[in-house]
């Protein structure tokens, strides 16, 4: 065990873990951020991304001590932000179903907005392919990213 | 400190009645009080609603959310009779209750069963307001209407909330019956309400079962043996005790549990244990041996579910004969949201958290695990990370009440993903032998379909009656007019945990089905569509499903170079769905482009749920048409993870365009009757495209 600080959510965060526990365990045991998700443990489907200095991540394979001295943003930061423009599409657009997914699908979509204000479909559909969701809301969020987009992007 | 309140001297004898004896406050009470006072005020005409004086109109929704919106669309119909303005509606979750009747969600039942009884509720609720007004102003009921959370009196213009009248309501006589509306007059039902749980989903607030935190809570998980049926022969936990945060090692019905202060501990915990496994009777199964065995029980005339006609004879005179074998495998569901659940089960009393379609079965076992009674059982319904039918099984909630009870603490068990593709309920593999009979002039004379596949009922409910299970022949009734009709099935011997996979049988029997349709077309040298519109001008749906398809799809016109077009149409579930799918086939690869879907599924209460649902079915039995397949060898699962257990992915995902057939009839359900057709439309258009059926799912081009 040992501490290890990190910016978390635009605060300082310490906090007392075995150095190999993967992130996501920490943000959602330790810290009690449970927005993000468990869905494979082995970084194949999306779910447990966050944000590590502004990269999409996968949380569930990526060590808490990796992250030391680093800047992470969970769903529950992003939201933060007066309503986040992915946020309020991803409602406009009725986009989750039963909703496990959406908090790395939209972490996934606001790097890929950060990095291409203007994404074409198919670097959506890129930028989106390693996120899956098992209620099929695909187009859904391809459209959500769209209007985003329209309305000038995440930042 | 509390901010205080005045209330007058009838509500504050009222609530020093109910819920406050021996506070002597005089005329200042808290506002918990002033909030017991509102409760106890307001009116609840039966256990879906509740309406209080400050006008806040609750409604209970007793199934369980997994997406496909009942959260949304069941409060829509008790608004829709209650004339309730939707804006003052707030939605809660019901917990296991018998007062709500059956709580199991599936089927796509939720609105078929609850149109009828949640519409007298609201209708109800809505006839006693209107009583209250007239008593109020003196006037009689006929001359006062309710809308949109008030009731208006006509003549005059008078006009009061239901929250003004939620205390005079409580007080009306339950209306012995109730005029429901003229579906002409709905202004709720048809719309496309949003959501009601869809923001929360959005920035990380929404609440599943894995993410329920209690207090004192610890984390387990549970190594299960890999063969089925196998058990825990002997174990040793001295490393795993001695690591941090283990809290306990226990032997539990399915396997070795460790628990510990955090699911990461439990889990390197249960990594670092040495079982030794009795692997049992088991352990020399495999899906391929089970292939051979229901090819052979093919060849053996089985139980018969269906006889129009004489099918034989017709076959035997027919002028052109027709034969083929389809096959599908296992599937799992692979929920995004792994099997989870959290019990804390004390002497007293228990209380679990359960993702559960089936909170009726959870609270079964926590009794008889605990002897306690069905009263000291409480059971949340948390949301669902999907469900699919795999939440349906309660296995992953006896795992909690066990852990919880050995280790004498509230303990969250999570599953991993791979405790999930080992361990799920898998959609039954299935044999499917098919012959038809032509005429002179290319019409179908006969139909023969043999089903050969495990029986859910026989693995989860024991011995079937008469080795009877008349659900292996669902969605064989093809609705064509075919005058000779014969359909039977042999149900095979199995010990691999089965279960309902989003639309059952459906998914295999439509396969089976609507291919041998275009091959029976292809051997008449007719259009597939025109074909099969021939054959339904008696079954209305169908037909206008087809034709509805269709048309939106541009049946007939040209296509961009390389696609082809493929069509399939079945109902289940109270609803009839036609696809029509756009695809393409490179260097054998292939290419799912675009889908136009039509549905005929009664009345439409939520158009965009119905979408969202259509949309989510395609892309389900899509993935499993293309990529779905669990194997079994030496008795376990093969697959462990989204790398060798694939799904569909975005970049694979098909446009689809979802158009609904108008209606004002019952509703049919909607969860599960878009997903029986995809697989066939996709295996037809590859058909049109290579002239080489598709007998085998997945579709493997080389094979």
């Amino acid at each position: 065990m040992a501490a290890i600080t990190f910016q978390l959510n635009g605060k300082s965060q310490t906090v007392d873990a075995d150095g190999a526990t993967p992130l996501l365990w920490v943000l959602r045991d330790t810290l009690a951020l449970t927005g993000t998700k468990f869905g494979c443990g082995m970084g194949l489907c999306g779910a447990c991304t966050v944000h590590v200095e502004g990269a999409a991540t996968r949380s569930c394979v990526t060590r808490v001590a990796d992250v030391a001295g680093k800047r992470v943003t969970t769903i529950e930061g992003l939201a933060a932000t007066p309503q986040h423009v992915l946020q309020k599409v991803w409602i406009e657009e009725e986009v989750p179903q039963c909703g496990y997914c959406q908090s790395g699908q939209i972490m996934t979509a606001a790097e890929l907005l950060r990095r291409k204000p203007h994404p074409t479909d198919a670097e959506i559909r890129e930028a989106m392919a390693a996120n899956l969701c098992r209620c099929g809301t695909y187009l859904r969020i391809h459209r959500a990213i769209k209007r985003a987009a329209a309305m000038g992007g995440a930042r | 400190m509390n901010p205080i309140v005045k209330v007058d001297r009838r509500d504050f004898l009222k609530v020093t009645g109910a819920a406050t004896t021996g506070l002597i406050l005089g005329l200042y009470l808290p506002q918990e009080l002033r909030a017991a006072a509102e409760e106890a005020a307001a009116f609840q005409p039966n256990v879906w609603i509740n309406i209080t004086p400050a006008d806040k109109v609750r409604i209970w929704v007793a199934k369980s959310e997994m997406g496909q919106g009942c959260r949304t669309g069941l409060p829509m119909i008790v608004a829709e009779e209650l004339e309730a303005d939707w804006k003052t509606v707030e939605v809660v979750p019901a917990v296991l209750d018998p007062k709500y009747g059956n709580q199991g969600t599936g089927g796509s039942r939720s609105v078929r069963s609850g149109f009828k009884p949640l519409r007298e509720a609201g209708a109800t609720a809505r006839a006693m307001l209107v009583a209250a007004a007239a008593e109020k102003w003196g006037v009689y009921p006929e001359s006062c209407s309710a809308r949109e959370g008030s009731v208006v009196h006509k003549p005059t213009g008078r006009k009061l909330r239901y929250g003004a009248l939620a205390v005079l309501a409580g007080k009306q006589a339950l209306p012995r019956q109730v005029t429901l509306k003229d579906p002409k007059d709905f202004r709720i039902i048809g719309t496309r309400v949003p959501r009601t749980d869809v923001p929360d989903k959005t920035d990380g607030k929404a609440e599943f079962g894995i993410d329920v935190r209690v207090p004192g809570m610890l984390y387990g998980s549970i190594a299960k043996c890999p063969v089925f049926g196998g058990k825990v022969k002997s174990f040793d936990a001295a490393r795993t005790k001695a690591m941090p945060g283990v809290k306990g090692v226990y032997q539990v019905p399915s396997g070795v549990a460790v628990v510990a202060d955090s699911y990461w501990q439990a889990l390197q915990g249960r990594n670092a244990l040495n079982i030794a496994w009795d692997e049992g009777p088991n352990a020399q199964v495999s899906s391929e041996g089970m292939r051979r065995q229901l090819a052979e029980l093919a060849q053996q005339p089985g139980i018969v579910a269906l006889n129009n006609g004489d099918a034989e004879q017709a076959l035997a005179a027919a002028a052109k004969k027709v034969e083929a074998v389809y096959e599908v495998p296992f599937l799992a569901h692979a929920c995004m949201e792994p099997m989870n659940c959290t019990a804390d089960v004390r002497a007293d009393g228990a209380e679990i958290w359960a993702p559960t379609q089936a909170p009726s079965w959870v609270q079964e076992y926590a009794m008889k695990a605990s002897g306690l009674p069905a009263s000291k059982v409480k059971v949340n319904i948390t949301l669902l990370g999907s469900g699919f039918g795999r939440r349906a099984m309660p296995d992953f909630s006896h795992d909690a009440v066990d852990v919880s009870q050995a280790a004498g603490a509230p303990v969250k068990v999570i599953w991993t993903r791979e405790d999930d593709i080992h361990h799920d309920f898998y959609r039954p593999l299935s044999y499917h032998r098919l012959s038809g009979g032509l005429d002179a002039a290319g019409n179908p004379v006969a139909w023969t379909h043999r089903v050969v596949a495990p029986s859910i009922s026989a693995y989860n409910f024991g011995p079937l009656k008469d080795g009877k299970d008349e659900s292996l022949a669902e969605g064989t009734a093809v609705a064509y007019a075919i005058p000779n009709l014969h359909v039977d099935y042999h149900v095979a011997e199995n010990i691999v945990p089965v279960g309902w996979w989003r639309s059952v049988y459906n998914t295999q029997t439509a396969y089976a089905n609507e291919c041998f349709m275009d091959e029976l077309a292809a051997a008449a040298g007719r259009d597939p569509y025109e074909f099969r519109l021939k054959l339904l001008q008696n079954a209305p749906a169908h037909k206008a499903v087809l034709e509805l398809a269709a048309e939106k799809a541009g049946w007939g016109k040209p296509l961009a170079q390389g696609r082809t077009r493929g069509i399939a149409v079945h109902d289940s579930f109270g609803s009839t769905v036609a696809e029509v799918a756009e695809v393409s086939v490179e260097s054998g690869a292939v290419k799912v482009h675009r889908v136009v879907c039509a549905v005929a599924c009664g009345i439409a209460i939520n158009p965009d749920s119905i979408e969202a649902q259509v949309q989510g079915a395609i892309a389900l039995g899509l993935g499993a048409a293309l990529k779905g397949e669990i194997t079994v060898e030496n008795g376990r699962v093969q697959q462990e993870n989204f790398n060798d257990y694939q799904v569909l992915a975005a970049d694979e995902m098909p446009e689809v365009e979802v158009h609904i057939v108008p209606s004002t009839q019952a509703p049919g359900g909607i969860g599960e009757p878009g997903t029986p057709p995809i697989a066939p439309a996709v295996c037809n258009a590859i058909f049109a495209a290579t002239r080489k059926p598709v007998r085998r799912l997945p579709i493997r081009l080389s094979a």
